[in-house]
């Protein structure tokens, strides 16, 4: 798959696997992992992203004698999916006319 | 390898990185160790788990010139094309080397293409010369007496003269295939250039 798309699809899986509830690092990778494959480094970056693009917040709890971090979706990170799932159904019609284009050749 | 150790070779292979950013992903992987070790793996199982440190390491280095624009991003990249550039310089008998004797092997190439195409076409100018020869060695024998050789002179001149024409189609493929062939060399070594660039722009 191209990089760029990836990367972009990533930063929303993430996203999506905080949407209902506050998580932490390691939760989000098993949340994640039927559906895409992420490395600590990599979610590190992702998350590090999200936070600079106000798309989410992070707070610093103690948990069993020790710190961990939270990850809570922002109105912005919300309104990404959102407008994710309108790009999609736009996508969704290019592709459709893009095979439909493919049968005919 | 406990989590310590491998927080302490993780770090030391980090060198290089904002402090800031280092102490950062060292708490992060630190977090992920004990979430695991929460679920029941062992000390040592959930630092496998994450991987080995220098995978983890050229990982984080990869991924944190991703990760925020500006200041930060410079630096891991500046030293890269630092390091890039000393190492340039440094293997540079060797490159320098190889790519003069490939330059030397394509020259070698095309001068032997081009070197059919001109014996090619000195055989057949040297038929189209005999032919010639030959008419005026007839000429020349039956005026002397000698009918036989000259009629045998008479008789080759248009066996090298037919000769000569198949040549001239022969030599004129020929040419026109080298030539085609040369094109496609060259715009293959083209493409092998414009591709090293554009990588280069890539990286």
């Amino acid at each position: 798959m191209d990089a760029q798309l990836k990367r972009g699809l990533l930063d929303l899986c993430v996203l999506a696997a905080i949407k209902d509830e506050d998580s932490y690092g390691y939760k989000i990778i098993k949340d994640l992992k039927p559906y895409a494959e992420l490395s600590e480094s990599t979610l590190y970056t992702i998350l590090k992203r999200l936070e600079a693009a106000e798309m989410l917040t992070v707070r610093t709890a103690e948990h069993d004698g020790r710190l961990r971090k939270y990850y809570h979706i922002t109105a912005e990170g919300l309104q990404r999916i959102e407008e994710f799932r309108l790009d999609w159904e736009e996508m969704l019609k290019i592709h459709r006319f893009v095979t439909k284009e493919d049968k005919d050749l | 390898m406990n989590k310590a150790e491998f927080l302490a070779q993780l770090r030391l292979r980090l060198n290089g990185l904002p402090e800031e950013d280092i102490s950062e992903r060292l708490l992060f992987y630190s977090e992920m160790i004990d979430d695991r070790m929460e679920e029941g793996l062992s000390e040592d199982e959930a630092v496998t788990a994450i991987g080995p440190v220098d995978v983890v390491a050229a990982q984080t280095i990869a991924d944190s010139s991703l990760a925020k624009p500006g200041k930060e991003q410079a630096v891991p990249k500046r030293q890269q094309s630092t390091l890039g550039i000393v190492l340039l310089v440094l293997s540079s008998p060797i490159w320098l080397a190889l790519l003069i004797s490939f330059f030397a092997v394509v020259i070698t190439l095309f001068a032997v293409l081009w070197s059919v195409v001109a014996v090619l076409w000195a055989v057949d100018i040297t038929l189209l010369a005999c032919s010639v020869a030959g008419i005026f060695g007839c000429f020349s024998l039956c005026s002397r007496g000698r009918i036989l050789q000259g009629l045998a002179f008479g008789c080759a001149a248009p066996v090298l003269f037919g000769l000569f024409i198949y040549g001239i189609y022969f030599s004129k493929e020929a040419t026109k295939a080298i030539a085609k062939l040369s094109v496609k060399l060259l715009s293959g070594l083209k493409r092998l250039f414009v591709k090293k660039r554009k990588e280069a722009e890539a990286q």
